[in-house]
């Protein structure tokens, strides 16, 4: 399927797909990604073993991603250093998953549900501070 | 700390644990100053773009049926430790907005909310939000210069607070300040459970 393909290949957008969101033009116009329920704290890992210039048809913006991901970063701060929304980050993220080159970490149900000693270590982290 | 559990990748880098806490309260209220004062890296800006569909808004008339419009989520991060992270998450003000809010809401700690007595009906939406999703949360009374004195027990009155949720004055700018209304809330958190954090 042509949407699945990042890339500059615009010309299944008509009029009637009104005008193209800027952010999203780094895309190809597509919104959803395989990477679309990712949390915002989901860390995003790259993958050492893989080696990104094997996929040339991956934008400047993949490869940002790729580099900046060499420790885990959460999404919501891959978007911030990329300047990028989120939405879009996603669906780049999408397609790096795709190609194996990263991996996503959701957060575990330590983060939704810390216990005691976490909340322990936060106060005093905090205190700490 | 070394019965905290943290999720690990086999021999690849340890994923720290990172735990959310929202920050709302009514435009204006001090969420992006708060969440600047506290953050240890520079402000981060965080953007989610809209597609005018779906949006109930009268903001777009007169603008195309597929106009955007896009919505900046302040975020800052405290590291405790190399595996535990807290990430604060300014709530966008308005409410045609609320729809983000869930996604902010899923799995975070719990909520601070910032009041400014100038417009303290500001805060309700806020407030309405976490108390019907069960979202722990504290009332941060932001201090401005100039502000109306008026006693905590008067706003927690006007907010029809429930007795347990705790209210502190706090000045937004200050890190001190800021630190302490989180540490509130991390409390609360953990007295909700039945398990009070002791004194470090």
């Amino acid at each position: 399927m042509r949407a699945e393909s990042p890339g500059p290949q615009h010309e299944w957008l008509d009029d009637d797909a009104g005008p193209v969101v800027r952010p999203y033009t780094l895309t190809g116009g597509r919104v959803r990604s395989a990477a679309d329920g990712f949390d915002l704290v989901a860390y995003v890992l790259a993958e050492a073993a893989v080696d990104p210039a094997v996929h040339p048809e991956l934008h400047p913006e993949h490869r940002r991603l790729v580099a900046l991901a060499a420790r885990p970063v959460p999404v919501a701060e891959l978007a911030a250093d990329l300047d990028l929304a989120v939405g879009v980050v996603r669906v780049l993220l999408g397609d790096l998953l795709a190609r194996g080159l990263v991996a996503v970490h959701q957060p575990t149900a330590a983060a939704y549900l810390p216990d005691d000693d976490i909340l322990k270590a936060v106060v005093s982290g905090l205190r700490a501070l | 700390m070394d019965s905290v559990r943290y999720d690990r990748t086999g021999s690849g880098p340890r994923i720290p644990l990172a735990l959310k806490i929202l920050i709302a309260g009514g435009f204006g209220a001090g969420k992006t100053t708060l969440v600047s004062a506290l953050s240890e890296v520079r402000p981060l800006q965080t953007e989610e773009v809209l597609t005018g569909a779906g949006i109930g808004t009268d903001d777009l008339s007169g603008v195309e049926a597929k106009s955007t419009t896009t919505v900046a989520m302040d975020f800052g991060r405290i590291t405790i430790n190399d595996d535990l992270q807290v990430y604060l998450f300014g709530t966008p003000g308005q409410d045609r907005f609320w729809f983000l809010w869930d996604e902010l809401a899923f799995g975070a700690l719990g909520a601070v909310v910032l009041a400014d007595t100038r417009r303290l009906a500001d805060c309700f939406p806020s407030i309405d939000y976490f108390e019907q999703r069960g979202v722990p949360f504290v009332v941060g009374v932001n201090c401005f210069d100039g502000a109306r004195k008026f006693s905590l027990e008067s706003v927690r009155q006007a907010l029809d607070l429930d007795p347990d949720v705790p209210l502190v004055l706090c000045d937004a700018r200050d890190r001190q300040s800021g630190k302490e209304v989180l540490i509130a809330l991390v409390e609360h958190v953990a007295r909700q459970r039945g398990e009070p954090v002791p004194a470090a």
